[in-house]
């Protein structure tokens, strides 16, 4: 009858002796991909998480600021025609309207920016054009972002 | 093209694709805008100058365009959060498209006059 009696650790016998008890534990595995002492650290960050995240919370600011530009150039007070250098000046000449072309000029840059890196990375196979196209955006995109913050800081009314 | 470029079709891969192209057309659209902008540093008439062709029939088409680009990146963007941020999204991500593509037909169709009212009124007099 000794064989076929269970032992309190739920292991039977094996050739008449008990491998582990409670004074012999069994050796601890350790779950897969636990982060331990010994994993390398991510040399990648959150980056893309990040770019992630902001195309979505500057699309929500962007429908606001962008929809409500396209009504005041194109939609109030006869639309396009109106547009010209006096009516730049009238509506510069309030902080407020500065702060709002800027935000939108960021914003919609940096927006941007990132959907033409996503649309590389998808498509430009060759690691040289790669290169070059993200180095023709990032160029661009800075070169821009600067002369139309410069231009919102700088304007002059009277500048002839 | 890579391989593996179309892939499911409907509703799904159409509005990514629509949205990706959108999105390109107004980035190109916004580099030159900016630059255009800028001549209000030069002077009144070279900035004045530049933006009489913004008033052209032809290009108020181009600006209907525009108008209409941006109006379905900015809605099908919404749907996108919702797609993403909304626990239902994904199960109506259909639904919401053509809500989309419903709101977007009107506010286009509300854009006919203010946007080429003027260029109606350069080609036919007023």
């Amino acid at each position: 009858m000794s064989t076929t009696e269970t032992t309190a650790s739920g292991i039977g016998p094996v050739e008449g002796a008990e491998l582990y008890n409670v004074d012999h534990p069994a050796p601890l595995i350790e779950a897969p991909r636990r982060r331990t002492k010994k994993t390398p650290k991510s040399t990648r960050g959150n980056f893309e998480l990040a770019a992630w995240l902001f195309m979505r919370l500057s699309g929500i600011v962007l429908v606001v600021l962008v929809i409500g530009h396209l009504i005041i150039q194109l939609v109030l007070d006869g639309g396009v025609s109106k547009v010209g250098f006096a009516f730049v000046a009238g509506r510069w000449a309030n902080p407020y309207w500065q702060v709002w072309d800027l935000a939108m000029l960021w914003l919609a840059m940096l927006h941007g920016a990132n959907g033409l890196r996503t649309v590389i990375n998808d498509y430009a196979e060759r690691p040289n054009s790669r290169l070059w196209l993200k180095g023709l955006l990032y160029t661009a995109t800075v070169f821009t972002i600067l002369l139309g913050t410069l231009v919102i800081f700088t304007f002059d009314p009277n500048i002839r | 093209m890579p391989a593996g470029t179309l892939y499911r079709g409907r509703e799904g891969m159409w509005s990514w694709v629509a949205h990706r192209v959108t999105g390109v057309l107004i980035f190109f659209f916004l580099f030159v805008h900016v630059l255009d902008t800028a001549l209000v540093r030069v002077s009144p008439e070279a900035y004045d100058k530049v933006v009489a062709t913004y008033k052209t029939p032809i290009v108020a088409l181009l600006e209907y365009g525009l108008v209409a680009a941006i109006l379905f990146h900015a809605l099908n963007g919404l749907r996108v959060i919702a797609v993403d941020f909304w626990s239902k999204g994904p199960r109506y991500q259909k639904q919401m498209l053509w809500t989309v593509v419903g709101v977007w037909v009107v506010l286009m169709a509300g854009a006919i006059y203010p946007v080429l009212g003027h260029a109606a009124r350069v080609l036919f007099g007023s």
